[in-house]
């Protein structure tokens, strides 16, 4: 049941991003007639992420707790992605190198994140069958 | 490609990174399918990077192929040679290095805007303070904990007389000038000509400041709660940008991230009988009730050999192994395997009672037992293995000492009166591997040890259990 709900939710999320990236493109095409639309939107797709997330991680066994921290930390880490905007944009000189800063930083987390969870995970064995 | 298909293509590769991340969590609810989660989650970042390299706001690829490669140089070796004993400092540190990208990104966003007209707006303010206030203090916050856990930081709580007024102070003096800056920053007339980028600057400092004052006063046994909740910090933060820039992904990769720290912060929270209001402001850790604690005087206790601890797991038919954060002191999770296993081809009968904030991060005292190849199904939460103590001949406890007080359930007086314990004293009989008779965290005398049934086999774990099982291999 629960189960049910999260996919349903989570399906919800992914298509109310879908429609919000619309917003977001209507945003930059027209001034700033939509932006309280595309503000909304996000609201949205906040709060049914959160919902979301806390569905499915609630279900998380308290086993792989250290692992769902460094998954989660790695999956954030995704604020590399808005760091590579400012570091590739046409932006001041000192805002370019605080972008470098930020990918390296971000980089860090989504390499070192990732690898350290699958490093945990493989460690999880079940008692051998009998031979 | 044209500018209209390339954002297409970027949005469909946010979409699909963002369900990637979702079915990748719901991978970690399961063990056997944990691995394969995280795998789509990886390619689903791989794939959110490379629809972000076409973005076409990118002009430039030097600064970004040097923040790859650094980013990469100091990552990759963090992630394959860091040992699993090093778990929490790593834990902590990857905390900090998140909020770092996030508060520097708010401030370059903050300072791009003072070159647009009309400047951010107060809704973007609204989220360029929020991700930098909390970016910022994550950042210093999640330092301090990485300092205490590694050690060049004491452990122990440092406090001086007027601590709470004055981290209040500093947190009001944050938050109101976010509020000021909402209310200048906000495109209104005179926008942009004024002290914005100075009040900015020490609103971050502030918060900086706010973080270095929220770990010091917190002791090492509390540091679960405290990696949970700059868990949820930083992933708010990360939402927060998302907002800012108006990036879906990032505001569910966040919301997913602050949703994880905030749960295990509660279950933390519950498993150390503390409210959760207690922790969400940070008040943690602070003065401890002094209130009647037990003396030990008259009391004794009876202290045994390896020789005798021997002899009584030995022959054991069901053994239950209470490890703690002294056991990864020790570093005794492979003496304390080879000894189960030793048990196990005897014929007796070996498992693993793990309270929620044994060691010093959720979940740690799972992931050392892994380590030392102990299978999953051998381990026990609380309420899967309370019951079981009564039926069990031999509970081993192994450098853990406030999660065994029967005083939680006794003693209405205890300043750890209502916390879950495990219910060690239902045992047969008791045998505590300790170095001492040091207190525990909440500096209070564990009844436990004084029990008619309970013996004491002091020593270091390590050695002591090694001793233990060379033993049992003579009988």
């Amino acid at each position: 049941m629960i189960s049910a709900v999260a996919t349903a939710l989570g399906a919800a999320t992914v298509a109310i991003t879908l429609l919000s990236g619309g917003f977001t493109a209507a945003e930059s095409a027209s001034a700033s007639g939509t932006l309280i639309d595309a503000q909304i939107v996000e609201v949205y797709v906040f709060l049914l992420a959160a919902f979301t997330g806390f569905q499915i991680i609630t279900k998380v066994p308290p086993l792989l707790h250290t692992p769902l921290m460094a998954a989660t930390n790695a999956i954030s880490a995704i604020s590399l992605v808005a760091s590579l905007v400012i570091a590739g944009a046409e932006r001041p000189f000192y805002i370019n190198v605080m972008g470098a800063v930020a990918v390296a930083a971000a980089t860090i987390n989504v390499v070192g994140g990732f690898v350290i969870t699958d490093r945990m995970l493989k460690m999880f064995k079940k008692t051998e069958a009998p031979k | 490609m044209s500018p209209q298909i390339g954002a297409l293509f970027v949005q469909v590769a946010y979409i699909a990174a963002s369900a990637a991340f979702i079915l990748g969590l719901r991978g970690l609810t399961k063990p056997d399918t944990a691995r394969r989660g995280m795998q789509l989650a990886a390619a689903g970042m791989l794939l959110a990077i490379i629809g972000t390299l076409l973005n076409h706001e990118i002009i430039t690829y030097e600064f970004i192929i040097i923040g790859l490669v650094v980013g990469s140089a100091i990552g990759l070796p963090m992630g394959l040679l860091v040992p699993m004993t090093a778990m929490p400092q790593r834990i902590a540190v990857s905390h900090m290095f998140g909020a770092l990208a996030v508060t520097l990104v708010g401030i370059a966003e903050f300072l791009h805007y003072r070159d647009v007209p009309g400047g951010p707006g107060a809704v973007k303010m609204v989220a360029l303070g929020f991700e930098t206030i909390f970016g910022a203090l994550t950042i210093t916050g999640s330092f301090m904990a990485f300092g205490k856990l590694q050690g060049f930081i004491s452990g122990k709580p440092i406090t001086f007389p007027g601590q709470k007024i004055i981290n209040a102070a500093i947190f009001v003096g944050a938050i109101g000038l976010w509020i000021y800056l909402i209310a200048t920053q906000s495109g209104g007339p005179g926008a942009g000509a004024d002290n914005g980028v100075l009040l900015f600057g020490l609103m971050t400092l502030l918060a900086l400041v706010i973080g270095v004052t929220l770990v010091l006063p917190i002791g090492g046994a509390d540091m679960p709660v405290v990696v949970s909740l700059l868990n949820s910090y930083a992933g708010l933060a990360a939402s927060a940008t998302g907002f800012a820039i108006g990036n879906n992904i990032l505001i569910v990769a966040g919301a997913l991230d602050g949703a994880s720290g905030f749960i295990l912060s509660i279950l933390m929270s519950k498993a150390m009988n503390r409210s959760f209001a207690n922790v969400l402001f940070g008040a943690f850790g602070g003065e401890k009730a002094a209130a009647s604690v037990k003396s030990a005087e008259g009391l004794t206790t009876r202290s045994i050999s390896a020789e005798d601890a021997a002899m009584r797991i030995g022959y054991a038919r069901n053994v239950i192994v209470i490890p703690g954060y002294g056991m990864a002191v020790a570093q005794a999770q492979h003496a304390v395997r080879e000894l189960a296993e030793l048990i196990e081809k005897r014929g007796g009968r070996v498992r693993f009672a793990i309270h929620p904030v044994a060691g010093r991060m959720p979940g740690h005292m799972n992931v050392l037992l892994a380590e030392a190849n102990v299978p999953y199904d051998h381990l026990f939460d609380l309420e899967e293995i309370n019951e079981e103590f009564r039926s069990c001949d031999v509970a081993l406890v192994i450098g853990a000492n406030d999660v065994t007080n029967p005083a939680a359930k006794s003693d209405p007086a205890s300043p750890i009166y209502g916390m879950p314990i495990l219910n060690v004293q239902d045992a047969e009989q008791v045998i505590v591997v300790k170095r001492g008779m040091a207190t525990g965290f909440a500096g209070i005398e564990n009844e436990l040890f004084y029990l008619e049934k309970t013996s004491m086999l002091f020593g270091d774990a390590k050695g002591v259990l090694s001793q233990v099982v060379s033993e049992i291999k003579g009988l």
